[in-house]
């Protein structure tokens, strides 16, 4: 199904639309800001030509979202499963809590990419970020893997300030030669080569058939830093009991 | 002037004060006309309802001759606030005819105010200017004499009907009106009031009136601050600080802006029982359930019994307990109302049919062309 | 090297009564009683004791009591004891002083400075045995349109609604907290009582999906457990923004509570420490506020009411009609007395304002911007009683969350060391040998027995004041007299002294 919207669409018209259709194919063309696109759903195949509004495939529980465009802030919040693709920069807070599922985004994420993300059992989410993060990547995140490949070539800093603060789980993978800031004590950084890792080979080979152009050996070849948490140094219990 | 000489109580508006009181109400469904002396007989059979500090009659149909134009009854305490009022007047509306109000000299009745009556419609150009309906527009000119011009107040403004009130029980108030020989009109109603504590003042005796509204009311309702509270948020201000006020502006907002009728109305105000509504039909329960999640803050609780009228016809509403009396009878084309049996037998000893009103069941009766309902 | 801090509470022992069979010591996690094998005789160390008076429950002669102990520093009016504690505390351990529980300081209490009316002669009061009297309330957005179908028959048009049968929900206590007995029992009573409990920001166990029709589920910034089928499943949605106990202040379950169990309801590895974020990372103002609202509304296809839980703070009437702007159905408010499983002491003592205050400048705003009828209200953070109730919803509430009173209707005797996961009453622990000492079969009961006779209690109060259904009384504020309050006090609970007149 085609659904043609302008930016006289309500959220609401069009959501409705894409969730009472048995069609598992939809495509949405023109899309101007709407927000919750593919909120909650499950099994469909959602693409989308334009710009999707806030929170994009929030609580997705299976199923593809494809953006051509950029997608702006929240997408995936508390996202389950599934997966959105997106070929553009994503906004702030991208895969907020997220607990399964993959992001792929092709250029940059804004700040708070992957906060909060956290894993369990079988559920292990996953974004890559093929450009360069905001500040504050993976703020108390508590398990899953967050990439992020730094292909703009533009000299800027792949990570900003304040990574992993809070940070008490899961993995994050930065392409680069050195660190651009300082970490948390509390978190470990270690260098690696990108070839050496099978799980992020997997990731950074399964993210590039999505993108045209992209070649897993040549981004694999390459320095990573791996940010952990520190298991020596752990964020301490600060109270004391009165 | 307004007030009697109860010395320093306060006002109506100043204090809420709890009353009881007896209502009365008489229509004729063919539209034929008749003067007063009935309403007057039938209320004045309940004397030990009131007690002398307010009565009142409201009459429809009674000013055919004027029945396009607005009626404002209005009273002043003196000559000043009569001449700030009536320049107010003329810059707002067209006053087609103005006079002294004719009365009688009736033993009891004592601090009379001047009392005047205008026939008048809106400026169209001011109208115009306002962006209001003319309705809302005679409103807001009424709440602004009322609260702003000293010593004036308006107590009737609908068309082609009037409301005549005072201190005093309520025969004597319909004699000093001169309502059984002056005016014929196809309906009545009557007001006895029994307040515990007032200083009796003219403007807060009943029927309360809003345009073509009139509501005489019976009881003390528990509910008062929730319904208050609740219309104030729509534009209304409660000002008198009376159960009658509340309950007129509460059914105008049905009315006017929810588009209800008045058997939807009764079931806002006079609602069923969760109990008794899971017995009913599936069309009603669903309708009464509707209308209680939609307007619970309108739901009228405690003691009452009204009588609403309007152009073309009057309501009679019990509260859904009955904990206040009514009792009504039809007899050939007249309908009656009253809080006792004797104040329609006093009138018309020989009744087609008489019956008391369940709680919350509303009884109609319109003109037989049809008034709203 | 630390100050000893003498114990606050002693355990007295009555030695004719004792028999030496030895239930305190086996009742208590603290590990205050044992046996002394060289005198044959129970002793107890009172430093461990938290004064939860569990063996004094369960001891079968009656043999203890718990007394304030007569140790005392020197007399100050200006440092109690308890503040120099706090500061022997600090300096031996460097840490941030953490309690549980609602602030127990000496605040006014202004429910109790509060009367209610009665009806004499002008009106009846009614007699809630014989008549009918009704406590039923939707909680919804109120704000219809009226519209007809083809034959002038009015179309529900109404936000969609709770139904409860009395003005009373169980207020959020998350499973991590609070044990999954405790759960079981809050979700039967709810279910048999027709009302709803409040599954906390911990996720919903699979176990009780079953009473989802009862259930209100919690999104907080830590989204814990959080999930489709956990959104389907519940009757409303409870947005949490902040907590009476501890506005401004996320939440640190810590990894020790995290049990198999727990891990799963959360959807979280065990043994991991559970953070919930001071705010929600995608709300730094209203408008987003409005979005995950909307993200929920679109993820249930607006079946289901949306909550937003708010700390009672002092811009909080603002903050509700923001609030009551961005799409919630009901607005949640907790006073600054509202409990905790564990808070920072400071936080928990120092911040925010009593729910009675906040209700009453809420109602008259939303009013004031004629907005009331968009939102309900629902009042949490110390509601003590049946006549805490009624006063709320007089003031403008249109129900009350209960926390702490359920607890207590659960064993909890108000130690106030939920944070130690050491709850010998079963409640606030993960602990099995402890979890089982609490009893759903017999907990859910007493929960139904305490919220019926509650009931009761508010048709007798209705009753009295001749009203015979709750929505009479919800903002009816005449029925309401203060005492011993001042000009502004009264102004802002928008009542009159008592003594005034009508």
């Amino acid at each position: 199904m085609i659904i043609n919207v302008n930016e006289c669409t309500d959220f609401r018209v069009l959501n409705k639309r894409v969730r009472d259709t048995a069609d598992k194919d939809i495509v949405i063309k023109g899309c101007i800001g709407q927000r919750y696109i593919a909120t909650g759903a499950g099994e469909k195949k959602v693409t989308v030509h334009g710009t999707p509004g806030n929170a994009l495939g929030a609580y997705l529980n299976g199923g593809e979202v494809y953006v051509y465009g950029n997608a702006q802030d929240a997408t995936g919040d508390t996202m389950n499963g599934g997966a959105i693709i997106i070929h553009g920069d994503a906004g702030d807070a991208t895969g907020y809590a997220m607990r399964g599922g993959k992001i792929y985004v092709k250029g940059n994420t804004g700040y708070r990419a992957g906060i909060h993300m956290k894993e369990y059992l079988d559920l292990k989410p996953v974004i890559v970020i093929g450009g360069r993060a905001g500040s504050f990547l993976g703020e108390y995140q508590a398990g899953g893997i967050i990439v992020v490949l730094g292909l703009n070539g533009d000299g800027m800093p792949i990570i900003n300030n304040f990574c992993a603060t809070g940070m008490h789980g899961g993995r994050i993978y930065l392409r680069c030669g050195k660190l651009p800031h300082k970490i948390p004590s509390q978190v470990r950084a270690e260098k690696i080569n990108g070839e050496s890792d099978m799980q992020l080979k997997g990731i950074v080979e399964d993210y590039c058939r999505y993108f045209d152009g992209m070649n897993a050996g040549e981004l694999l070849n390459a320095n990573f830093f791996l940010i952990t948490p520190n298991e020596e140094n752990p964020y301490q219990r600060m109270y004391t009991d009165n | 002037m307004f007030k009697s000489n109860l010395g320093e109580a306060p006002f109506e508006g100043e204090v809420k004060i709890p009353s009881g009181c007896a209502v009365s109400a008489i229509i004729d469904r063919s539209g034929k006309t008749f003067t007063g002396e009935k309403i007057i007989r039938s209320i004045a059979t309940m004397h030990d309802r009131s007690n002398g500090l307010g009565g009142g009659f409201a009459g429809y149909g009674i000013y055919p001759d004027y029945k396009d134009y607005y009626a404002f009854h209005l009273f002043y305490n003196g000559f000043t606030s009569r001449k700030e009022t009536e320049d107010y007047l003329n810059k707002h509306f067209e006053i087609v005819y103005s006079s002294e109000m004719k009365t009688r000299k009736v033993k009891g009745i004592i601090n009379v105010p001047i009392i005047y009556r205008y026939f008048l419609y809106p400026l169209s150009k001011k109208l115009n200017n306002s962006l209001m309906d003319e309705e809302q527009y005679v409103v807001k000119c009424v709440n602004q004499i009322n609260a702003q011009i000293e010593g004036a107040f308006v107590f009737s403004s609908g068309k082609n009907m009037g409301i005549f009130k005072g201190v005093g029980y309520p025969e004597d108030i319909g004699k000093f009106y001169l309502l059984d020989e002056e005016y014929k009109g196809y309906a009545w109603t009557a007001h006895g009031r029994y307040p515990t504590n007032t200083p009796g003042w003219w403007g807060g005796a009943h029927p309360f009136g809003l345009l073509d509204y009139s509501i005489v009311h019976n009881g003390e309702i528990s509910s008062y601050d929730a319904n208050r509270r609740y219309i104030e948020m729509y534009g209304y201000k409660c000002s008198l600080q009376t159960d009658t006020e509340v309950i007129t502006y509460v059914i105008d907002y049905l009315i006017r802006v929810k588009k209800l009728t008045l058997r939807e109305i009764a079931k806002v105000i006079s609602a069923s029982f969760w109990s008794t509504i899971e017995e009913k039909s599936e069309d009603e329960k669903r309708e009464e359930t509707f209308l209680r999640k939609a307007f619970p803050s309108l739901l009228i609780n405690g003691p009452f019994s009204i009588i609403f009228g309007y152009n073309g016809g009057v309501m009679a509403l019990n509260d859904r307990l009955k904990l206040r009396s009514m009792v009504c009878a039809e007899k050939g084309e007249l309908a009656y109302i009253s809080s006792e049996e004797c104040g329609i037998r006093v009138i018309e000893p020989e009744l087609d049919k008489i019956y008391s009103p369940a709680g919350g069941e509303p009884v109609i009766y319109t003109l037989n062309e049809g008034g709203k309902e | 090297m630390d100050t000893f801090i003498p114990a606050g509470y002693e355990v007295v022992r009555d030695a004719e009564r004792c028999t030496g069979c030895g239930v305190c010591e086996r009742q208590c996690a603290n590990g205050v009683h044992k046996f002394d094998k060289s005198t044959g005789k129970m002793i107890a160390d009172s430093n461990k004791c938290v004064n939860c008076h569990r063996c004094v429950c369960m001891c079968p002669t009656h043999a203890l009591k718990i007394v304030k102990s007569d140790d005392t520093y020197r007399l100050n009016a200006n440092w109690s004891a308890q503040t120099m504690n706090e500061v022997y505390r600090q300096a031996n351990s460097g840490g941030v002083l953490l309690s549980s529980m609602g602030n127990p300081n000496d605040y006014p209490v202004y429910f109790n400075k509060i009367l209610l009316n009665a009806s004499q002669v002008t009106n009846p009061p009614i007699d809630p045995l014989r008549e009918p009297m009704e406590t039923a309330v939707y909680l919804g957005k109120k704000d219809v349109e009226i519209k007809r179908d083809s034959q002038g028959r009015l179309i529900d048009t109404l936000a969609p609604q709770l139904k409860l049968s009395t003005p009373i929900m169980f207020s959020a206590m998350s499973y991590g907290s609070i044990s999954y007995n405790a759960h079981e029992s809050l979700a039967r009573a709810a279910e048999e009582l027709g009302i709803y409990y409040n599954t906390g920001e911990g996720g919903l166990h699979k176990d009780f999906y079953k009473y989802g029709k009862n259930t209100i589920v919690q999104v907080a910034s830590g989204r814990f457990g959080v999930h489709a089928e956990y959104l389907e499943t519940a009757a409303a949605i409870e947005i949490k923004m902040g907590q009476g106990a501890k506005p401004g202040i996320g939440g640190h379950l810590p990894g020790m509570k995290i049990s198999d169990d727990v891990s799963k309801t959360r959807m979280i590895p065990k043994g991991v420490d559970a953070i919930s974020p001071a705010p929600h990372h995608d709300i730094y103002s209203i408008e987003d506020l409005r979005q995950l609202i909307y993200t929920i509304k679109e993820a249930t296809g607006y079946k289901k009411p949306i909550i937003v839980k708010i700390a009672a703070v002092h811009n909080v009437a603002a903050i509700a009609s923001g609030v009551a702007r961005s799409g919630a159905d009901i607005i949640a408010i907790d006073g600054f007395r509202g409990g905790t499983g564990a808070a920072p002491t400071r936080i928990r003592d120092n911040v925010g304002i009593p729910i009675e205050l906040a209700l009453a400048r809420v109602d008259e705003r939303l009013r004031d911007e004629g907005i009331r009828d968009s939102v309900s209200v629902v009042v949490a953070g110390s509601v003590h009683s049946s006549a805490d109730v009624v006063k709320a919803v007089a003031l403008g509430a249109d129900a009350c969350y209960i926390g702490t009173a359920a607890l207590l209707a659960l064993g909890c005797h108000l130690c106030r060391n939920c944070h130690t996961g050491k709850c010998n009453w079963g409640i606030a622990t993960q602990r099995a040998d402890l979890v089982k000492r609490l009893n759903p079969d017999l907990g859910y009961k007493r929960l139904v027995n305490l919220i019926t006779a509650w009931t009761h209690e508010i048709k007798e109060m209705m009753g009295g004041m001749g009203i015979n259904s709750i929505e009479a009384l919800r903002g009816n504020r005449l029925m309401l007299r203060g005492v011993g309050l001042n000009e502004t006090e009264l102004k802002v609970l928008g009542i009159r002294h008592a003594g005034e007149d009508m």
